[in-house]
């Protein structure tokens, strides 16, 4: 079937089995290989991605359901996108991910994906960032590297920003994104 | 309540915040991860991120019974088998051996099929689609073999060791306390998140490359080298970024590197191996259940006086690194305090269960929790105070390990055990869950307990292993004036690509954004061991560091000036400037691997911790509320990197006490997807405050031992301490599931 859908603000069209996973559109159609895969089957989180802003697994997804929809990848954080000839740099990084670099939430970086668009769609809702709060957001998403401490913290600090950001005025947008 | 312990202070209301996050790490907290906008932008290539156009995708066909004799592989006639290709043990050019320690494990099965899940077929095919179907049409018959299932029934013994010291029934003979106990651990699941990956490229020279996730290159290029009977330069290993290892990517890569890269030699083209959850957990290698049985006897004065140790540890259907893995779980299984008289008898033995392998820890947290569990017991038979148990009898400087170690500097159990207890409160709240369960009524829904455990941990390779490794670490001044660490040591989230930069630029007095980490491609860089055994920033960071003063010393001499103002221009003048540096034995440390006397590790870091958890009564349920871990890593070269390890480890080791069970049936594994083998999830995991403590050892330049596996050691025995707290019970066995608990508690409530 052919389908239409934007992804990162671009809009894309293309013609696949409707069955096929929007995870596997996204890494070899696209080429966005950011997003991850750890079971296939739901499980990990690492292939987590927004969908209308709602956070999905891309591997639960056939490619169906995304026609006309909107859909965000870690490739669509980055304040600013780092490309082939220009290695990604602490600069580029929105709020979120500032807050993972400072803190130390990524350590091999392979849920480090998922753990983002969890983190920033949590953000984006506006929710207190109590501690209870962030561990539900990122429950679905499996860490084997940090005993999510660190996560925690990271997301935490960006929500923490992004208050201080709100209670300034209009200096910054609601996702936390400079 | 929002957290936030170690984050940097937010700006004061009224700054105006930037538009871009400020670059720079905070203060005190180290350098910023050097790949971490890499990994934060989804830009890091991971193997399967790795695009070879033409590739073909590779499977593996595996025994489905746990011992069976291989009678004929069949291809279907009705199949058109030219468009894809098959390998068997027949097309393998050199020895059909995954080399390792003991020749025994083969590539692809021939004759015996020795465990559920064993490799007998590869197939690669241009698409996903077509292999599937050729794998379907690959017929292979067996006859099926009695599997030998029990490690306590098996009498393949692969290794043993035996460690004896004083006057054992000397020692029995003055107690007057004698505590017995068995304990059972089980298999564990490395479960790093990114599966085993592998993409072999032939090469124009008759060789070929393999790229891939995995912790020693220098392993998988010998491995490729024997069994293809290719040269240094024809085989070439290169680690993608690889999503986790702790172990589980140490050995076993090397079989798969092997079976992509006999694919990629069939068919002439890029092959990719990119197992699924399902096939990683089914195949690959866990850590080593174990049955330890323990005699404590105390004298009546309270000294601990005897220690008799039984180990057996089921290493699975090959030997892998099982006689490395059962050395270290032996060298530690007297927990870190003194005894007299002590024996140790161990034995790794075969079962028809898929090889085990290496996992953080490597042995020592099987032991260490049988350990762990009989100092709990005694203190609890002498009504004593589990931890001044603990600060009578645990290692001070200058005493005598079990194989004749004098412990002569680096001794920190004191101090990681006052400052873990201290800031645990662990008297205070041991005295309240003990007021608690005195007024506890038989409506109680749950009950909170307090547990605690300490540990040691030999830094770096056992014995005589980093001699025989002979590790080289270089570091060069190009001739374009960059500074390079050329060394095989591979990042895998614990921090190897920053802090070797730090360690540089520290010892050339060079910023360190100036220092370049070469990738780890074994045609560029050479061998420096293993990154295994939490080795990798004690042992190869004191060789690059030395390198690093003789490459000072060099280019000083010869300008006169400062390394840092001069370098470039002596790079203009002098062309490149490589230093390769060799290891040395540390000075005094002396080991005998046929007797096992001597210096079994040129240092030991030392860790405790102290658990929290709630027991619900009626389910058996067990939740870790907060774990206190004081590590005693030598020196802290990155705080937050080396506060990552021991948070990850410390969640690790409550999965390994609490919830990580496989289960076995006939030989396979039951639970071998995401879905039955549960990991904890941050809901499941406790509040971890972690406190870095500083031993330095005096044989690394820079005083650092290892960090990575020492929290492994200590978590599990602390909260099962714990749930004894709580509840009344000791739960022998790992994990401590809700089952087990409540039979426990059924027969505490007969008696
Ligand atoms: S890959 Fe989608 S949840 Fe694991
Ligand atoms: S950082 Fe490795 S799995 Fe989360």
């Amino acid at each position: 079937m052919t389908v239409r859908f934007v992804v990162n603000d671009d809009p894309v069209e293309l013609t696949v089995p409707g069955a096929r996973r929007l995870l596997d559109v996204l890494r070899e159609e696209l080429g966005l290989t950011g997003t991850k895969e750890g079971c296939g089957e739901g499980e990990c989180g690492a292939c987590t991605v927004l969908l209308d802003g709602e956070v999905v697994d891309a591997c639960l997804v056939p490619i169906s359901q995304v026609d006309g929809h909107t859909v965000q990848t870690v490739e669509g954080l980055a304040a600013r996108r780092p490309s082939v000839d220009r290695p990604a740099a602490p600069d580029d990084l929105n709020q979120l991910q500032w807050a993972f670099l400072e803190t130390g939430g990524a350590q091999c970086g392979i849920c480090t994906p998922g753990m983002l668009m969890a983190g920033q769609a949590f953000l984006a809702s506006g929710a207190p960032a109590t501690d209870a709060a962030i561990r539900e957001a990122i429950a679905g998403n499996l860490c084997r590297c940090t005993g999510y401490t660190k996560i925690i913290e990271a997301i935490a600090l960006a929500a923490t920003r992004r208050d201080q950001a709100e209670s300034l005025g209009p200096t910054s947008d609601h996702a936390g994104r400079p | 309540m929002p957290v936030g312990r170690t984050a940097p202070a937010p700006p004061a209301p009224g700054t105006v915040l930037p538009d871009t996050p400020t670059p720079g790490p905070a203060p005190g907290r180290g350098p910023l991860r050097r790949e971490g906008p890499a990994k934060l932008t989804g830009t890091a290539l991971y193997t399967d991120d790795l695009v070879f156009p033409g590739a073909w995708h590779g499977a593996t066909i595996r025994s489905t019974e746990a011992r069976a004799r291989l009678l004929a592989i069949e291809l279907d006639p009705a199949f058109d088998w030219s468009k894809v290709v098959v390998v068997t043990a027949g097309d393998i050019p050199g020895p059909n051996i995954v080399n390792s320690i003991q020749d025994d494990q083969p590539i692809l099965a021939t004759d015996e099929i020795r465990h559920h899940a064993e490799p007998i077929v590869l197939v690669a095919a241009p698409d996903r689609a077509l292999l599937r179907q050729a794998v379907g049409q690959v017929i292979v018959r067996t006859e099926p073999l009695a599997p030998v299932l029990d490690p306590l029934a098996s009498d393949r013994v692969f290794v043993h060791y035996e460690i004896e010291t004083g006057d054992l029934a000397a020692g029995f003979a003055e107690a007057t306390l004698v505590i017995e106990g068995e304990y059972r651990v089980g298999h564990q699941e490395q479960l790093y998140i990114e599966n085993n990956a592998m993409i072999a490229v032939p090469r124009a020279d008759g060789g070929v490359a393999v790229h891939g996730s995995l912790q020693c290159p220098y392993y998988v290029h010998n491995a490729l080298k024997r069994s293809l009977l290719l040269t240094d330069e024809q085989a070439q290993v290169v680690q993608a970024e690889t999503g986790g290892g702790f172990g589980g990517k140490e050995e076993y890569p090397s079989i798969l590197a092997l079976h992509a890269a006999l694919l990629a030699r069939a068919c002439g083209r890029p092959v990719r191996m990119i197992y699924d959850r399902h096939e990683d957990i089914a195949a690959t290698t866990k850590r080593h259940p174990a049955v330890v049985r323990y005699r404590s006897g105390v004298a009546a004065d309270g000294r601990l006086v005897a220690q008799d140790i039984e180990i057996v540890m089921d290493a699975g259907a090959y030997c892998t690194l099982s006689p490395v893995v059962l050395s270290r779980g032996t060298l530690h299984a007297g927990g870190p305090y003194a005894c007299p008289n002590v024996r140790i008898r161990s034995r790794a033995v075969a079962t028809n269960t898929p090889p085990n392998g290496a996992f953080r820890g490597f042995g020592a947290p099987q032991t260490e929790f049988a350990a762990e569990m009989q100092v709990n017991r005694i203190a609890e038979a002498l009504g004593e105070s589990p931890l001044d148990l603990r600060r009578r009898w645990l290692y001070r400087p200058g005493d005598t390990t079990p194989t004749g170690q004098v412990l002569r500097e680096s001794v920190a159990a004191e101090e990681v055990l006052e400052r873990a207890a201290e800031a645990a409160e662990f008297e205070r709240v041991r005295a309240r869950t003990a007021g608690d369960r005195a007024q506890r009524g038989p409506d109680a829904r749950s009950a909170h307990g307090i547990g605690l455990a300490l540990a040691w941990h030999g830094a770096g390779f056992t014995g005589s292993g980093e001699v025989h490794l002979a590790s080289v670490a270089s570091v060069e001044l190009t001739a374009d004036g960059r500074l390079v660490i050329l060394i095989g040591s591979t990042e895998m989230g614990q921090g190897t690509k920053t802090i070797f930069p730090q360690l540089v630029a520290d010892a050339l007095g060079v910023p360190m954004d100036d220092v370049e980490f070469a990738p780890q491609d074994t045609a560029l860089v050479p061998d420096s061991g293993p990154t295994v055994a939490s080795r990798t920033a004690m042992v190869v960071g004191g060789l690059v560091i030395e390198a690093c003063r003789r490459l000072r010393a060099v280019v000083e001499e010869r300008s006169g000036g400062p390394f840092a103002d001069t370098y470039r221009a002596d790079a203009g003048t002098h062309g490149a400037t490589r230093i390769d540096q060799h290891f040395r034995p540390y000075p005094g440390v002396d080991f005998d691997d046929t007797t096992y006397r001597g210096d079994a590790y040129p240092a030991f870091g030392w860790a405790s911790a102290v658990a929290e958890v709630d027991v619900d009564l009626d389910t058996g349920e067990v939740a870790v509320r907060s774990v206190v871990a004081a590590d005693d890593v030598g020196r802290v070269i990155h705080p937050v990197l080396a506060e990552g390890q021991v948070e990850g480890g410390t969640l690790q080791a409550v999965g390994y006490a609490t919830i990580e069970e496989i289960k076995l049936h006939d030989g396979r594994y039951l639970n071998d997807r995401l879905a039955t083998y549960l990991i904890p999830t941050a809901l499941d995991a406790p509040r971890i405050s972690t406190i870095l403590v500083e031993a330095p050892f005096s044989g690394a330049p820079h005083g650092a031992k290892g960090i990575g596996e020492l929290p492994m050691d200590v978590g599990a025995p602390a909260v099962v301490a714990a749930i004894h707290d709580a509840t009344g019970v000791w739960i022998h066995d790992l994990p401590a599931s809700p089952e087990r608990i409540l039979a426990a508690m059924d027969t505490l409530v007969r008696r």
